[in-house]
């Protein structure tokens, strides 16, 4: 229960972050990315304040021997820079350039309810289902 | 794609917005010791009703943090009184091509703008810099086209 309370409030914290931050707004998302036209340069303050913001924080958690509800900190280990990284950087980057969504924002404006984030949310979840399949399929290739 | 909507540039609430993002991910850590990718995030919640090869199976906190992303713009709501503004194109084949793409994407290259972006990019990651270089890349290259290039097809 209290794992469920932290991720509700966390989601809640991050859902106004992206609002405040103008980062929920796909038509600002996309000037941000058209250097070339309307170029909009806030998207950087986004990606400052929240990056600077992680680094300090982070390294005030770890000081921890475990988080507050967890065995352990679950951090990622790869380090590997492959074709999957690759490939998919270049995908997802194609369709945040179309669209203005990231996962995050998608979400945020689900409940406003525009025809094209009805259109987005089910979509990016058949991708990330399709993409779990791959996976499948070439585990098994390799078995 | 969708007509292009000028927008004022906000360095002091975009910062703002950025370092709540940013808190967000830190409780996430301390609390649950966990990344906050959205992406990973909605996968591991999936895993409650679909079978996701890798993913994590925890989806309840997952499950609970996507209502919060959910619920957030009506909080703001309440509070300011008004909704947040947003343009999204009204292209359904277009979005619907364009969240294949960010689910697929995501899901192969193991991150999104959060995960590879403020999280990778907070531990150092080498790896998470090198697909936020190539996401922004493409993401700016695929506006270039349909704004300046093709514009006006899709």
């Amino acid at each position: 229960m209290t794992r469920i309370l932290f991720g509700l409030v966390a989601g809640l914290v991050f859902g106004c972050g992206l609002v405040i931050a103008g980062m929920s707004n796909p038509g600002k998302v996309l000037n941000f990315l058209d250097v070339a036209g309307a170029w909009d340069p806030s998207l950087i303050f986004v990606m400052a304040g929240a990056t600077i913001t992680t680094f300090i924080g982070y390294r005030l958690a770890w000081q921890r021997t475990a988080p507050v509800a967890n065995p352990t900190f679950d951090v990622p280990s790869s380090k590997a820079i492959d074709a999957p990284l690759l490939a998919g950087a270049l995908l997802f980057g194609l369709g945040w350039g179309i669209s203005g969504f990231c996962p995050g924002p998608a979400w945020t404006a689900l409940g406003m309810g525009a025809t094209g984030t009805l259109a987005f949310v089910p979509a990016m979840l058949v991708g990330l289902f399709l993409s779990t399949r791959t996976d499948f399929v070439k585990n098994k290739m390799a078995t | 794609m969708g007509p292009v909507v000028p927008t004022d540039f906000t360095p002091w609430m975009s910062l703002a917005g950025g370092i709540l993002i940013g808190i967000s991910a830190v409780m996430l850590m301390g609390l649950l010791g966990k990344i906050a990718g959205i992406a990973g995030i909605t996968k591991g919640m999936m895993s409650a009703v679909l079978p996701m090869d890798g993913a994590p199976s925890d989806w309840g906190w997952r499950l609970a943090f996507i209502l919060g992303l959910i619920g957030s713009p009506f909080l703001i709501g309440a509070v300011t009184g008004e909704m947040p503004v947003h343009t999204v194109s009204p292209n359904v084949i277009g979005m619907a091509t364009a969240g294949l793409l960010v689910g697929f994407g995501t899901g192969m290259g193991s991150g999104c703008t959060s995960g590879h972006g403020v999280c990778g990019l907070a531990r150092l990651s080498v790896r998470s810099l090198v697909a936020v270089l190539v996401f922004m890349a493409s993401a700016a290259l695929a506006v270039f086209i349909l704004r300046h290039g093709a514009g006006g097809w899709l």
